[in-house]
């Protein structure tokens, strides 16, 4: 082993405090030239509140920011940039109609007087693209790139600002299995030139693949830090949630029976007119989960609209239970007994300003027992959420305290709550378990594999490929609004699932990759 | 645990319960009083004393059983109209046509009044009344219906719809209801039929009495039934209550009926309890001071009543403010647009006392163009 390189970044002793709650208490991280630091967290464990602090959005109440030594008072983001420390956010902050250049100087705009001369910045932008392999045209327009390239448009973005440490907020999150990979392998050439990374993450294989170093906050603390060769999986899934969990979900075999629901053929537009189903047709068994896997954006959303009744179904037809519900109300298939546990659980599956107790029954108030006439029975409603709250383990105060008081994972129980007790025949689970700490996964995960078990259809989307191959017993790849390939869940790989998700043809899959031969880094296969 | 957590004592539920009305009042009181304090500058800059200004502005809405009765007889449309907004409110509707509604019920109140002879009261009166409401429900829903099927937002249209009530009014006033009696030159009806008057009911005019009623109906409607819970589902979050089943154009539609029937049905009172028939002029500002309510009152329909009672307190002893102190009884006019500046910009009002925002369904003033 050679001497250790020089610590770039780092932060000794960071405290911050918001009303109620302590977000970072006695933080301390140090970033190695050429090193990745993956930081690993629940949500709300503190990690993105340490990260803006790095980058000048917060200020701390206690500690002190070291960079290259020198301790240093980070006044805003332009401040963190001009120190060298640029950040890609998890959302893009780019023009969609702005070529890759322009968004690039967008805000170091190079020229002479009030003129832009781009050429300057294209030169730049080509070099390095091609030092660090990024493979970016400076004159594209960023509307027509992937979410993959829009992404080393960010990275570029803070290395033509001089930026020699980067962090990357969730970078994984918006990107296929392939795409991931070809995301390390441009970390890994960034490194290897001098940069560092911190990789934020909750991703445990993803956190073993790249980093140098782990570290590990929960609730605010760091609870340990450790390196990809003496941690596990289960060991930094356990570091993070603080008790043993997990990891894969038990389920027996599934006894598909009679299917409940047929689509056939289904057209959907998006909100701009643009047709994003492109004919669809499925089945969904009782007792079975069908998972769609794809990447985010590629008419999934929609689609999950068009069968609950809250967009309109172009053409096709949607049947549940035989009964052919196509652009039938909500209120109407929701009494088909269909359940949903919607995709954005804060603007569709909750009323925030709502009672837990309110929220419980926000699909069901106006039937008995909650409803005699148009008059509410509070009592009924308060009874129902006593038996939910303990059953289905919602940590909650009080069945009146309102829902936004609840932790990411206790809101969404509430929504498994209410739509799991409505015993219907189908649930359509979309994201169900999206940004919420383990525990609550694992228990909701449970809950859905109880309720095949019990014998409903269970049509489960989700951006999370562990999800959807931990769940489901047949998965659906969804590509460009049409079903790629419906596979067996105990035969699918995830490169097959990886490729079909990117838009590979099924009889080629196994064979050549569409994607220029460029070599796929094997994510297993790292190890330092 | 979690059962026994949230069965608390029924005297501690009381208790916090006690401590949440008193945060809400924080913020109107304090603009309350805020706002009369800025009035107290203004009428020594005008060269008066503010305690005698006050003090008569007091008297004159309380002093005597007869300014009591006027502090009445102003807040008993007040009280109509406030719930109208605050009602609109709950559903995320902003109905500054309060005013518009209030003047069709008040006309058409009116016509129902001269127009027919011979009824006995218990007839009369309510058919009047209703008459009134109805036309007040029907203007609203113009608007309600344009919001709910072209997106037209209510702000915009409910402010031409004031436009086009002011007209329409002043026409049937000046044209063909008007009072054709010898010697009559000013644009009004005829005099209402005895029968179709309030009366007073053991001293008390009718016409407070349902007013108070009234507050207690849309409380219960808001809080104890499920069309209140879907428009308060709607007002809070419009794709959440679509999820849910509910109608949101429907319910938009159904607000705006409602709260322009409250609107209807207080310029029916004020015609057939305070001015005997139309008059155009008589009923100006009653909408727009029932917004300065609605938001005094943070939308609760029972807060409603105080919050008109002080702002018909203030328009009965202003011009005995005037008469004693020399004041311009216009200063009120100032005092109630500071009320409703300080309650609309609430935060000016907890950063001056350190309060925190506090939790709990919000007032949205008005939704995004187009949504």
């Amino acid at each position: 082993m050679i001497a250790e390189p020089e610590i770039v970044l780092e932060a000794r002793n960071i405290t911050k405090r918001f009303p109620g709650v302590v977000a970072n208490e006695h933080v301390s991280l140090t970033l190695r030239r050429g090193e990745v630091l993956a930081l690993l967290g629940e949500n709300g464990a503190g990690k993105t509140t340490l990260m803006n602090i790095l980058y000048g959005l917060y200020h701390q109440d206690e500690g002190e920011v070291l960079i290259r030594g020198e301790p240093v008072r980070i006044g805003g983001p332009s401040d963190a940039i001009r120190r060298g420390v640029g950040m890609v956010h998890q959302h893009f902050m780019l023009v969609p109609v702005f070529t890759v250049a322009e968004n690039i100087i967008l805000g170091a705009e190079t020229g002479r007087g009030p003129f832009l001369d781009l050429n300057v910045a294209r030169q730049r932008i080509r070099e390095l693209s091609q030092r660090y392999r990024l493979d970016v045209d400076p004159d594209a327009y960023v509307k027509d790139l992937s979410v993959g390239q829009q992404q080393r448009v960010e990275i570029i973005k803070a290395l033509y600002r001089n930026a020699d440490i980067l962090i990357l907020d969730e970078p994984t999150a918006v990107l296929t299995p392939q795409e991931t990979e070809e995301l390390f392998a441009i970390i890994r050439s960034l490194t290897a030139q001098g940069a560092s990374v911190i990789f934020i993450s909750h991703k445990l294989k993803e956190v073993l693949a790249i980093a140098d170093r782990i570290m590990v906050l929960r609730r605010g603390r760091v609870v340990g830090e450790t390196t990809p060769r003496e941690a596990t999986e289960r060991s930094l899934a356990e570091m993070m949630v603080g008790r043993s969990v997990m990891l894969e979900v038990e389920k027996g075999e599934a006894h598909p029976a009679a299917p409940v629901l047929v689509l056939d053929q289904v057209t959907v537009l998006d909100d701009r007119g643009q047709q994003v189903v492109n004919g669809v047709s499925l089945e969904v068994h009782a007792g079975e989960i069908l998972g769609i896997a794809g990447v985010q954006g590629n008419g999934q959303t929609e689609l999950v609209e068009a069968i609950t009744g809250l967009r309109p179904v172009r053409s096709g037809r949607v049947l549940i239970n035989g009964r052919d519900v196509t652009n039938a109300s909500p209120r109407r298939i929701s009494e088909t007994g269909c359940a949903h546990v919607p995709e954005d659980r804060q603007e569709d599956g909750l009323v925030l300003t709502y009672s837990v107790a309110d929220n419980l029954v926000l699909n069901t108030y106006y039937a008995p027992p909650f409803a005699h006439g148009i008059v509410r029975d509070d009592r009924a409603i308060l009874e129902h959420a006593n038996l939910l709250i303990e059953k289905y383990d919602v940590r909650t105060p009080s069945p009146l305290t309102l829902v936004s008081a609840l932790s990411g994972g206790n809101k969404q129980k509430v929504i498994i709550a209410r739509e799991l007790s409505r015993k219907g025949r189908l649930l359509i689970a979309a994201q169900p378990t999206r940004g919420i700490d383990v525990g609550s996964i694992e228990f909701i995960h449970q809950q859905i594999v109880a309720e095949r078990d019990r014998g409903a259809a269970v049509l489960l989307v989700s951006a999370e490929l562990d999800e959807i191959m931990a769940l489901s017993d047949r998965i659906a790849v969804m590509y460009h609004g049409r079903i790629a390939a419906t596979l067996p869940a105990a035969s699918a790989t995830r490169e097959e699932l990886g490729l079909l998700m990117a838009g590979a043809q099924p009889l080629n899959a196994a064979g050549e990759s569409p994607m220029d031969g460029r070599a796929p880094v094997n994510v297993q296969q790292r190890g330092i | 645990m979690k059962r026994a957590e949230s069965q608390s004592s029924p005297q501690a539920d009381r208790l916090a319960s006690v401590r949440s009305l008193l945060r809400a009042m924080i913020v109107p009181v304090a603009s309350v009083v805020v706002a009369l304090a800025i009035g107290a500058v203004i009428i020594v800059v005008s060269g008066a004393n503010p305690l005698v200004a006050y003090s008569a502005l007091f008297e004159g809405g309380l002093g005597s059983s007869r300014a009591i009765g006027r502090t009445l007889e102003k807040a008993t449309p007040l009280i109509f109209g406030g719930l109208a907004v605050a009602l609109a409110f709950k559903c995320g509707l902003f109905n500054i046509g309060a005013q518009g509604q209030l003047l069709l019920g008040a006309v058409f109140a009116a016509f129902i009044g001269f127009s027919l002879q011979g009824l006995p009261a218990v007839v009369h009166v309510p058919l009047a009344l209703l008459a009134g409401a109805i036309m007040g429900a029907a203007w609203a829903a113009i608007a309600g219906s344009l919001k709910a099927f072209t997106g037209a937002h209510e702000v915009i249209t409910t402010i031409m719809l004031n436009f086009v009530a002011f007209n329409l009014t002043d026409w049937l006033a000046n044209g063909p209801w008007k009072d054709r009696s010898p010697g009559n030159i000013v644009a009004r009806t005829p005099a209402v039929a005895p029968e179709a008057r309030l009366p007073d009911i053991a001293g008390v005019p009718l016409g407070i009495l349902l007013a108070v009623l009234a507050a207690f109906a849309v409380w219960w409607l808001i809080w104890r039934t499920t069309i209140g819970f879907e428009l308060r589902t709607v007002g809070q979050n419009a794709s959440a209550a679509k999820y849910a089943g509910i109608s949101v154009r429907r319910m938009m539609v159904l607000a705006m009926v409602i709260s322009g029937f409250l609107a209807g049905l207080g310029g029916a009172i004020e015609t057939l309890g305070v001015v005997g028939r139309f008059q155009p002029g008589f009923n100006v500002g009653l909408g727009f001071q029932a917004i300065t309510i609605a938001l005094l009152a943070r939308t609760n329909p029972i807060a409603v009543i105080p919050a008109s009672l002080l702002i018909g307190l203030m328009q009965a002893g202003a011009g005995r403010m005037q008469f004693n102190s020399g004041v311009a009884s216009e200063i009120i006019d100032v005092i109630q647009a500071l009320i409703l500046f300080f309650v609309a910009a609430e935060s000016i009002i907890r950063w001056v006392l350190r309060l925190r925002a506090e939790e709990g369904e919000r007032v949205t003033l008005s939704s995004g163009w187009g949504s």
